[in-house]
């Protein structure tokens, strides 16, 4: 039965005939994540094992000085490290949670109502799935300059919670919900305020677990904004401090422990929530597709 | 009366969304567009003079030409179908083994693009590190393959392919999530009905039976692939910690944008290039739907 090969995809159990398959891809989940296990230990190295020759991929004598000295050193220049990372968690969890309810109620009405526009506004969300915004960086400057913007709170919120592939994935995920459902909730005299906090939010939540983790990493590893629409220290993000550290210490050895401490903690979260959501992420990414 | 209140909510619903997309995303590509046909210093108001920015770019700008324009294309044309091909394959292949050892490996997999932005900067300026003490030295050291520490980051020869293996390690993101995903989601029935139709080996399975039957996941795949290519233009500035980059070595188009705009204060000329950017961008996600689409 060797023509029927092919129904071996997403298989029950281990078969001999997957070894082929763990060989060439547990190899590359090595090299894919050994950058990532190196800072784990780079983190924890102290100063002796930092500027040990020849460097050491792993810790010898884990120790948490890295941390310490992270936490002082933001101190020295005025605005305390606490303060950046008071700020970004701030921003972090009201930029995702408007970027839910934003993208959920346009995909609610771009999905299931009918008007004039629906399609044109899909498409061009669409075409701006490809959108950088690093090309326009500069009329972004002058708009929110005239927003009178620039040193505000609010200029590291506004700017981001339009996320077209969020939008898009949300759309997608609600346009198998049954028109039958809402129409029979229609029926029973429900208004769409309704509709959408009883039978669309709760039946989309993988689709909105993506959405929540895409919102968090364009937040939180935001540097964007602090670095060109900020002056004032006391209002910039972790993620900016973060990239200060890199370019003030990123070539001399002896601060990469800091920094490699910093990197832990921004990169920490994002595995973290991955982790718990990773099977709404795969329900909402079968549907994925651009049509 | 009714019809008039349905159309109230949807616009309540969608208000937000619409005004924030608009003011910033749509208007500043329209005012990209309006500001590359003026001179413009940012002080004085803008003037405007025609297509000039543009002649001047395709004719003068000899960094433009001679640097940015085939570092770009070499970066993106390894970068972009390179990590995608990588992820479709990796994909594929988790698609072939049980569920748990494949949560394990393809978070792993995944992990990198995670940590997007400049984040990581720090652990490839200690492995590149251009002392003895940085890691990928002091390993050619060790093996006595080199006699002196090289400045990694710092010389033109090797910036641009360091560049590109940073950028490769994060390309498995959201699309080849997607992809996975597809893979997962076809029909064991299409599979069957092929072999009877005389598929005879798995690559002939994937060409005529995996790819179609998940073209969308792979037109989201590739327009994911496009965008993050052309994002990452930030790398070289980051690795080598200056613009402009060693020799102009690393220069890619967003870098020149950046050149221009914040450090030379020529907006209408940086706003000419950000024009020609996205255009290189649309014309590459062209390319990907005209592969990928289905038609009616």
């Amino acid at each position: 039965m060797a023509s029927f090969q092919g129904t071996q995809i997403n298989p029950k159990k281990f078969h001999k005939s997957q070894i082929k398959f763990y060989l060439i891809l547990i190899p590359m989940a090595i090299l894919m994540g050994s950058p990532i296990i190196y800072i784990f230990n780079h983190a924890f190295k102290p100063i002796d094992e930092l500027f040990a020759f020849p460097p050491r991929f792993f810790v010898q004598k884990p120790t948490i000085q890295n941390f310490l000295n992270l936490l002082e050193s933001g101190n020295v220049g005025g605005t305390p490290i606490t303060r950046y990372f008071f700020n970004s968690i701030v921003v972090t969890i009201v930029v995702v949670v408007l970027i839910i309810l934003i993208s959920t109620m346009a995909g609610y009405v771009l999905s299931k109502k009918q008007f004039k526009l629906k399609n044109t506004i899909f498409e061009v969300n669409t075409l701006a799935l490809m959108f950088v915004p690093a090309a326009v960086a500069i009329p972004r400057y002058i708009i929110i300059e005239k927003l009178h913007l620039i040193n505000t709170f609010t200029v590291h919120i506004l700017p981001l919670l339009a996320l077209p592939v969020g939008l898009f994935l949300v759309k997608q995920f609600i346009d198998q919900i049954p028109n039958e459902l809402l129409e029979a909730a229609r029926m029973d005299g429900a208004s769409d305020f309704q509709i959408f906090f009883r039978i669309i939010i709760p039946n989309i939540k993988p689709a909105i677990a993506t959405v929540a983790i895409l919102a968090f990493q364009v937040v939180w590893n935001n540097i964007e904004t602090s670095d060109l629409y900020v002056n004032n220290e006391g209002i910039k993000t972790f993620a900016f401090y973060m990239s200060t550290l890199t370019t003030a210490n990123g070539n001399t050895v002896a601060g990469t422990g800091l920094t490699a401490a910093a990197s832990l903690i921004m990169f920490i979260p994002n595995l973290i929530i991955f982790i718990f959501m990773q099977k709404q992420v795969m329900d909402t990414m079968a549907h994925s597709g651009i049509k | 009366m009714n019809k008039k209140n349905i159309d109230y909510n949807t616009w309540v619903f969608l208000g937000p969304y619409i005004l924030l997309f608009l003011i910033f995303i749509i208007v500043p590509v329209l005012i990209a567009i309006g500001l590359s046909f003026t001179y413009f210093n940012s002080i004085e108001f803008p003037k405007f003079i025609g297509l000039k920015n543009y002649v001047s770019l395709l004719t003068q700008d000899a960094v433009f030409m001679q640097n940015v324009v085939p570092n770009t294309l070499k970066f993106s044309l390894i970068v972009g179908p390179g990590g995608y091909i990588l992820s479709f394959l990796m994909a594929w292949m988790l698609a072939q083994i049980p569920h748990k050892p494949r949560t394990v490996l393809a978070l792993i997999l995944y992990s990198p693009s995670m940590t997007a932005g400049v984040a990581m900067t720090v652990l490839w300026t200690v492995i590149f590190s251009g002392d003895a003490s940085g890691y990928l030295n002091g390993f050619l050291l060790n093996l006595n393959l080199i006699s002196e520490p090289i400045q990694w980051l710092q010389s033109p020869e090797y910036l641009m392919t360091i560049m590109i293996i940073v950028t490769l390690w994060t390309s498995m993101g959201v699309g080849f999530l997607a992809m996975l995903s597809g893979i997962l989601n076809i029909n064991p029935e299409i599979y069957e009905a092929g072999y009877i139709d005389g598929i005879k080996n798995r690559f002939q399975e994937i060409i005529y039976i995996t790819i179609p039957s998940m073209k969308p996941q792979m037109l989201f795949g590739a327009v994911m692939a496009v965008v993050n290519t052309f994002q990452a233009g930030a790398i070289g500035v980051a690795l080598s910690g200056t613009n402009p980059t060693p020799q102009n070595a690393g220069q890619l188009m967003v870098n020149h944008i950046d050149d221009y705009g914040f450090i030379r204060y020529e907006m209408g000329y940086a706003a000419a290039i950000s024009v020609v950017l996205l255009l290189v961008v649309y014309l590459f996600s062209k390319v990907a739907r005209k592969l990928f689409e289905e038609k009616d």
